[in-house]
């Protein structure tokens, strides 16, 4: 080939940098490794990641059971190794397959339109407020407290050098936005209202109520949706004008936090201000059915500056994973699926009861529930620790005023044992004193 | 009785409808375990949130599934199948060991919270592969946090606006030269910067003299691509980071090329202060479709104190942590730690390259791009004649006599069995063919697709028609993208 191109040596190519800034070391990278020992060295790192623990974590990101003819089908190569539909004619299967996600998206959430996927809930939840802003011609933004506190901090980021101001709204005892506060947020100059529903404390939201403050002077509801499952026994916030979900429920691993689905849906009338890939259906020249890419003015190699959204690369193959879930569940899988899951925290809140307060009890609730223990919750998730449970997610990071409360989870994966043992082992919190050598072993375990 | 043999797109194969359309009542492909906890009252648990309606979810057997989505699959061109030339896209071979290490239990079930103490194997991976990626780049620190390229260059942009803010004299504009990609000026746009269109000289480089002109207190950072867009290695590149230095400015590099360079030069020994990398194209992840990508950012150390939340480091004991308590930090850009599923895979790959491997990647990526240029050269219009690094970029300006342009040449090439290259980017060259070939690529696939762009080019001069039409081969025809986007149909609803 070199003598294809008329040179010598491979050197020559690269002749046009200049040399003070060619390396001449190897690269500090480890050395070349057989198949086997990458294998072995993530097998290693697999045992010291929590392999083989039973979770109560949910937050954002749920352990659901993954239908084994997910990865069958994305590990197709066809799926796997295929760029960015762009031209139409040899990529059917992908356009097809996000058309029908975009459909299913819009089944189950009551939208009329979703796109081909965002990085995440976090960011499709900030890009939706964002839609909001250019809807309106407003700044201002008002979310709720009970809204993820990282997808609070990641709105914040995108915000900052947009101008636009953001306040927070409170909770009530039910764990649900403070209504009347919310009412005093809300001004002319508020663009969008932006909650979650189950929110952060699993409790769903009056959704209704908070749709009508909002549209009462103007402004727009957006209600972000992180556990996607809850799709199947709770009513969607058909009020929103805007739905940034994440779909991570649905058949995606967690993956220690990604990547995950996130996904934005709408009313028609608002999508051509929607940023990501939107797939449409149109004809080929013999009038057969095809599906393309469309409204790509909104995008920004098109419109580059003036772009909706500077997104590009997508979710894709992890959209995927979502559709073949939904397509597996369907209309009545996602719903007895969603119900098993309601059971078991029906059943965890019961026992909970019992040993711990559980605060947030007045509202209805899908697969979180908050308990307050007198003891420090990190001290008993390092009990729950040593027999290979992780328990909840302790909040006095995120809630300083909530003190010894936990964030626990339940899924259809989750064992009426393994929930006794974990009560059992919560109840102990009476009778533990513990020693000093212990409170230095609570700290490692602490976030 | 009557034989009639039936077209290939009557077959069924290629005629697979929507999941919607062979949905019936009663059908299902899942199976819950018996409950073992007592069954719950719906209604009196929701009251008026319980759910009633489920519209037209679809309701399909198993091997409904697997055939839908397998033949589904067969409609798409993928690496797999064959050479896929994008430029700036770097359609390279997906290792399967980065898919089936991704896939070991305790990677692949990891919950982003659960305690530091049983998370150190995911930390630790996550460390070696920011030490491999800062030696590569020749930064100092990066944040694996962006979930891909266009997040990273607003992430990137993010830390060049606290870093200027810090130094008490915010700027208003980002130079973006005229051969970058969409997403720079649409980043910049977002972090709320003007975008000021630097112009190229005539052999495909940034002009310097502009720079000059251009260059001022206001100007907050230049976003470069290199090599640029063209496949050119800005030669002048120590005097484009002397003269924005010079001024206060700083250098954002775009690394979607970085393909040319790892092993042979780092960015930042030629004073690059942030850039941002695509482990979707430079570190061979799967490109899946059009997602998931990773933009990890790598920055100089005078960035440092503005990375986004939180950074991991190490304890005394050894043990690794994430730091939160980071108050010049640009704050989160993403809710955890990044599209960790993508790091999995990107150190795999560098772990089965190592050293030499990866600079034998680089070495080969330009070899094979330098090899299509001159076997291209000539039958079609170079308009710089700039050397060539990974990707090489031609015009159909020979071709436009004959009414044929640059998509047309795309589509014919699908008969021939690739997919398209980059089709009228960048935009400085009108009707812009770009191809990138990675070193993925044999020689006997090379030589096959370089017969095929010279075949297509005679066949312009001979039976331009053809070309117009093209494809030819593929289940669908030219497809009407107008018409899709002046009455959008973005969903199925079932016929009334």
């Amino acid at each position: 080939m070199l003598k294809a191109i008329g040179l010598r040596s491979v050197d020559e190519l690269f002749a046009p940098i200049p040399a003070e800034y060619r390396l001449s070391r190897d690269l500090k990278v480890p050395r070349q490794m057989a198949e086997s020992e990458i294998v072995d060295y993530f097998r290693q790192r697999s045992r010291e990641n929590g392999e083989g623990y039973t979770s109560f974590l949910g937050a954002g990101a749920y352990a659901h059971y993954r239908p084994v003819i997910i990865d069958s089908l994305i590990s197709r190569g066809e799926f796997l190794t295929a760029y960015t539909p762009y031209q139409a004619e040899i990529s059917q299967g992908t356009l097809q397959s996000i058309f029908e996600f975009q459909t299913m998206i819009c089944e189950l959430t009551g939208m009329e339109v979703a796109n081909a996927s965002m990085y995440d809930g976090s960011t499709a939840a900030a890009e939706a407020v964002m839609m909001a802003v250019r809807l309106t011609g407003r700044r201002s933004v008002v979310v709720a407290k009970s809204l993820h506190p990282e997808y609070r901090e990641v709105l914040a980021t995108y915000a900052t050098h947009q101008g636009m101001p953001l306040s927070v709204a409170g909770f009530g005892a039910d764990g649900r936005v403070n209504v009347s506060e919310l009412e005093k947020l809300i001004t002319a100059e508020t663009a969008a209202v932006l909650i979650q529903s189950p929110n952060f404390f699993g409790t769903i939201e009056n959704v209704a109520a908070i749709a009508d403050l909002a549209h009462k002077n103007g402004a727009m509801l957006v209600v972000s949706i992180a556990e996607a499952v809850s799709l199947g026994i709770v009513e969607p916030p058909r009020e929103a004008d805007v739905i940034a979900m994440e779909a991570q429920s649905f058949g995606v691993p967690l993956g220690f936090g990604g990547p995950y689905c996130g996904v934005i849906a709408t009313r028609e009338k608002y999508v051509r201000q929607m940023p990501g890939r939107l797939v449409g259906q149109t004809v080929d020249k013999q009038g057969r059915r095809g599906f393309v890419l469309t409204l790509a003015t909104r995008e920004q190699h098109i419109r580059r500056e003036k772009a909706t959204s500077n997104i590009c690369t997508n979710q894709a193959l992890v959209a995927l994973m979502v559709n073949i879930f939904m397509t597996v569940y369907g209309k009545v899988g996602l719903k007895e699926l969603a119900k098993q899951n309601l059971a078991k925290t029906a059943y965890a809140t019961g026992q909970f009861a019992k040993h711990g307060k559980l605060l947030f009890a007045g509202a209805p609730r899908f697969n979180e529930f908050v308990v307050d223990t007198g003891e420090d919750p990190k001290a008993i998730n390092h009990r729950l620790l040593e027999r290979k449970i992780v328990g909840g997610l302790p909040l006095k990071k995120f809630y300083p005023e909530l003190g010894n409360a936990a964030l626990w989870c339940c899924t259809e994966l989750t064992t009426r044992s393994s929930i006794d043992t974990a009560v059992g082992l919560v109840a102990e919190s009476d009778g533990v004193k513990r020693s000093a050598n212990e409170d230095a072993a609570v700290e490692e375990v602490a976030r | 009785m009557k034989h009639e043999t039936r077209k290939a797109t009557l077959h069924v194969n290629q005629n697979e409808g929507l999941i919607f359309e062979k949905s019936s009542a009663g059908k299902a492909a899942w199976k819950l375990p018996p409950l073992d906890v007592p069954e719950v009252d719906t209604a009196k648990l929701l009251g008026s949130s319980e759910r009633k309606d489920f519209g037209n979810m679809p309701e399909v057997s198993e091997i409904e599934i697997i055939r839908h989505f397998t033949r589904l699959s067969t409609w798409n061109y993928a690496i797999d199948l064959g050479m896929y030339p994008l430029g700036s896209c770097t359609m390279k071979y997906n290792p399967r060991v980065n898919e089936a290490v991704a896939r070991v239990e305790g990677i692949a079930n990891g919950h982003p919270y659960q305690p530091e103490k049983i998370s150190q194997g995911a930390l630790q991976i996550l460390k070696t592969l920011s030490e491999c990626l800062i030696d590569i780049t020749g930064m100092d620190a990066i944040t694996m946090q962006p979930a891909a390229g266009a997040h990273g260059e607003m992430t990137g942009l993010l830390m060049v606006r606290a870093y200027h803010h810090s130094k008490g004299r915010p700027r208003k504009k980002i130079l973006i030269p005229d051969s970058a990609h969409g997403t720079n000026p649409a980043t910049a746009a977002m972090v709320d910067y003007a975008v000021e269109n630097l112009k190229s000289d005539s052999r495909g480089m940034v002009d310097i003299a502009a720079l000059e002109a251009q260059m001022n207190e206001d100007v907050a950072a230049l976003m470069l691509t290199n090599p640029n867009t063209l496949g050119v290695f800005e030669q002048q590149i120590h005097k484009i980071a002397d003269i924005l230095h010079a001024k206060g400015g700083l250098l954002y590099m775009d690394g979607a090329n970085m393909n040319a360079l790892v092993g042979k030069v780092r960015p930042g020994d030629f004073g690059v202060d942030v850039m941002h990398l695509n482990l979707h194209k430079t570190f061979s992840t799967p490109h899946g479709g059009g997602g998931p990508g990773s933009g990890p950012v790598a920055i100089k150390k005078i960035l440092e104190p503005f990375l986004p939340t939180p950074v991991l480091v190490t304890k005394a004991d050894g043990a690794l942590t994430f730091n939160y308590d980071r108050p010049q930090s640009v704050g989160r850009v993403r809710a955890f730690y990044g599209n960790f599923g993508m790091f999995v895979r990107a150190l795999a790959y560098i772990q089965a390259n190592g050293p030499d491997g990866l600079r034998q990647t680089t070495e080969d990526a330009v070899l094979n791009a330098n090899y299509i240029r001159k076997g291209l050269e000539g039958t079609y219009d170079l308009p710089y004649s700039t050397p060539t690094m990974h990707e090489v970029v031609f015009s159909d300006k020979l071709q436009a006599k004959k009414g044929v342009r640059t998509m047309d040449i795309a589509k014919r090439l699908i008969d021939y069995g690739f997919h398209p290259y980059t089709t009228a980017f960048p935009l400085i060259v009108p009707g812009a063919l770009m191809i990138e070939p990675t070193e993925s690529e044999s020689k006997e696939e090379m030589d096959l697709f370089v017969e095929a762009m010279k075949s297509i080019a005679q066949e312009v001069e001979e039976d331009p028609q053809t070309v117009l039409d093209a494809p030819h081969s593929t289940r669908v025809s030219r497809l009407d993208e107008t018409a899709a986007a002046r009455k959008p149909v973005l969903r199925w609803k079932p016929a009334v």
